[in-house]
């Protein structure tokens, strides 16, 4: 015979799995993450400059043939009254440039346009005469090899940074970790917030639907709490891990590609080479997807168990809108206590938050890439595990009361009497 | 006779009003047990303490022998006033979870449950998912889920209500047959001909105390105050001038059924029926002479009116 937990886990876990929402999602997710990757590059390369034809008026004779026509950007001195190109079709804009414009730059360019202009055709138009007018200003001080100077004065500093804490020196790449931690940062944040709220919506509406009496007259309460939790907690990592399969795959095939397509390329930037190198290292990344599972996992029992007494507090959704500021609060406080931690993994804030388990889980993620003390991972980890294991006391207590109460929606300060509760 | 459940001076408060107030009852083995009450009385309480749901501030429940425990509830079958099903699992499944939940084998709910769903004709809603049921429907596989492990100790809060006729009847006769074969029925009902039915004894609570007790026909004889009616032929006036010095309340019933007529009347005391009866014979041709007992109905309304009235003022807590 099992005991009830764990037909109460199986339930839970078989009846979401199953169910066509979570197989979908669980192919569609990682399409929509690379497509909101995609889609800004995308973007950028739709929206640039079209194809347009730009009447120059120039009455300074010295910018107009300098002008560069570049990809769909033409442009065309002509010699005609404004006012006639201006009801001409055949030009999307004009550009006029006054005499003294060397000189005096400002008030003597002017643009018209039919329509608004993109931001893109500005800059590009606005980039060509600054550097016209920069030339014209230094051959006017009539320098030889001016050229060449520059050029050779010309610098693009690249860090090679090594860790001198570690045992053998190794190179770091501290975009590669601030990129790793952001993003391992939010999908701590998406999964505790999707599951999390999962968590309460579904004992709302066991509440909701009265299924409830008659499953705890079977179950103790505790464990039909605890079941839940467990059972959506399992359904959590079954996506991660199946996304993760997904990922290493992908990184199996694309990985040695890049990797000797990167060396290959002598130009490449150094940066990048140490990124990829370090992205290939197994043990590196290992370390990084053990730190962040157990931190997922504990992130997310903590924080379940608050959704999971804030749904057995109330009937309907509407009202559990304003107790579960108790769990969104810290979670975005965490989230934006993040962003500025893998600015700068060592501050004392990041210090702190890693200590306090409402903040632990992603203020973790967010400076373990950047390859930080393990005992710090450890500490953090046990003061996580150990305050889940009192808040999910607490929440059986509260939800023990709060699945028969009906009605009446509760205030956080009978929350806390429900607890007294023998 | 045997008790398989004591529940002995419960009490539990919660924070703004006392839900039960010192209660107690007992529970024959192998009867059906009705427990009454108006709404916010405290039954659900009560009930729910007795599955182990929740625990008594004070007081104790004994199961059989022994104190009551979670293990115990295995052999009790709850049937709560609110039900609901998961609506997205399909029957069969979910059936299966709540028999496995009370311990059986996968095996076993299953074999059991296939002779439960052809002996109540629902064998073709196996695979539907509870949303597409009727509610009638659903409190079926409720029943079954119910009563499927066999318990010994069978719990129904309000069993018939959203139950057409056919199905109440239905229903009425396997919970009948349920107790033929062993198991103890408590009951929970506002329906008092239900109770008039099928309850052996009844627990009447009213704002959280228990306030009255009993088999349900010796009730009904303690509170008939006596009363008779009398079908008769011949004089009316003769007859009642002759028997009202040993009855009260003489009430005559003005329309004659099939040319017989009636009085009700209510006796000094049990030990004069054979002197009316001997009084009326020589002065009317005795038609009927029958017991007026009332009705669970009249019994509940004037037990809870007393007591409300008794506590006007409601004890301080």
């Amino acid at each position: 015979m099992k005991s009830a937990l764990s037909i109460i886990i199986s339930r839970e876990y078989l009846e979401r799995v199953k169910r066509k929402s979570f197989i979908i999602t669980t192919i569609l997710m990682p399409l929509l993450m690379l497509a909101m990757m995609v889609a800004p590059a995308l973007i950028m390369a739709l929206s640039g400059p079209e194809k347009q034809t730009i009447a120059v008026i120039d009455d300074s004779g010295i910018v107009a043939p300098r002008l560069q026509n570049e990809g769909d950007i033409t442009f065309k001195p002509v010699n005609a009254p404004l006012a006639d190109l201006k009801a001409d079709d055949n030009f999307q804009a004009i550009l006029v440039i006054g005499k003294d414009v060397i000189s005096v730059p400002e008030g003597n360019i002017t643009l018209y346009t039919h329509g608004s202009p993109s931001m893109v055709t500005e800059r590009y138009i606005s980039d060509q005469l600054s550097d016209v007018i920069e030339d014209q200003r230094i051959r006017a001080y009539d320098i030889d090899n001016l050229h060449q100077i520059l050029e050779e004065v010309s610098v693009d500093v690249q860090l090679q940074t090594y860790r001198l804490d570690k045992e053998e020196e190794t190179a770091t790449s501290s975009i590669l970790s601030y990129l790793l931690g952001t993003f391992m940062m939010l999908i701590l944040y998406m999964f505790i917030m999707l599951y999390g709220q999962m968590v309460m919506t579904s004992i709302i509406e066991e509440k909701n639907n009265r299924v409830l009496e008659l499953v705890v007259s079977s179950v103790k309460p505790t464990d039909l709490m605890m079941g839940k939790i467990l059972g959506i907690g399992a359904v959590a990592i079954t996506q991660i891990l199946i996304w993760a399969v997904l990922l290493i795959g992908c990184s199996i095939w694309v990985m040695p590609m890049l990797s000797t397509s990167v060396a290959q390329s002598g130009t490449a930037d150094p940066a990048m080479i140490q990124a990829v190198m370090q992205l290939a290292d197994p043990s590196f990344m290992g370390q990084l997807l053990i730190f962040m599972v157990l931190f997922l996992i504990g992130g997310y029992l903590f924080y379940s168990s608050i959704y999971a007494a804030i749904g057995s507090a109330v009937d309907n959704i509407q009202d559990a809108s304003q107790l579960t500021s108790i769990a969104i609060v810290p979670i975005i406080l965490a989230l934006i206590i993040s962003m500025s931690v893998v600015q700068d993994p060592n501050s004392t804030l990041a210090l702190w938050t890693s200590y306090i388990p409402f903040t632990s889980p992603m203020v973790m993620m967010a400076r373990v890439p950047f390859g930080i003390p393990v005992w710090q991972s450890i500490i953090s980890l046990v003061v996580l595990y150990i305050s889940f294991i009192g808040m999910i006391w607490l929440a059986a207590k509260i939800y023990r009361v709060g699945i028969f109460m009906y009605g009446k929606k509760p205030t956080i300060a009978e929350l806390i009497r429900w607890t007294r509760y023998k | 006779m045997e008790n398989i459940l004591t529940v002995e001076n419960v009490s539990k408060a919660f924070t703004n009003h006392v839900a039960l107030d010192d209660v107690s009852i007992e529970v024959p083995r192998g009867k059906v047990y009705g427990l009454l009450g108006p709404n916010g009385a405290g039954k659900t309480t009560l009930i729910r303490i007795i599955n182990h749901i929740t625990a008594p501030d004070s007081g104790r429940v004994i199961f059989e022998d022994h104190e009551l425990t979670a293990a115990d509830i295995v052999n009790i079958g709850y049937l709560p006033e609110e039900r609901g099903l998961y609506k997205k699992m399909k029957v069969g499944d979910q059936a299966l979870f709540f028999a496995r939940l009370k311990g059986m084998s996968r095996r076993q709910a299953e074999a059991s449950l296939r002779e439960w769903f052809d002996k109540l004709e629902i064998s073709s809603w196996w695979n539907k998912k509870v949303e597409e049921l009727s509610k009638g429907m659903a409190q079926k596989v409720q029943f079954i889920v119910t009563v499927l492990h066999n318990p010994r100790l069978l719990i129904f809060d309000e069993p018939f209500s959203g139950f057409d006729p056919i199905n109440a009847n239905v229903l009425k006769r396997e919970i009948l047959a349920l107790r033929d074969a062993g198991a103890t029925v408590i009951f929970s009902t506002h329906n008092m001909a239900s109770v008039e039915e099928l309850c052996d004894n009844i627990t009447l609570i009213n704002k959280s105390r228990n306030i009255l007790t009993g088999n349900v026909a010796e009730l009904r004889r303690r509170f008939s105050d006596n009363r008779y009616e009398l079908g008769f032929e011949g004089d009316e006036k003769a007859l009642v001038s002759t028997i009202t010095p040993m009855v009260k309340m003489i009430e005559p019933i003005p329309a004659d059924r099939d040319g017989i007529s009636h009085i009700r009347f209510s006796l000094n005391s049990p030990d004069d029926t054979r002197t009316v009866i001997a009084t009326a014979n020589s002065n009317a041709c005795i038609r009927t002479f029958n017991p007026l007992l009332p009705s669970m109905d009249e019994i509940f309304i004037r037990t809870v009116e007393e007591s409300n009235h008794k506590t006007e003022t409601p004890p301080a807590i």
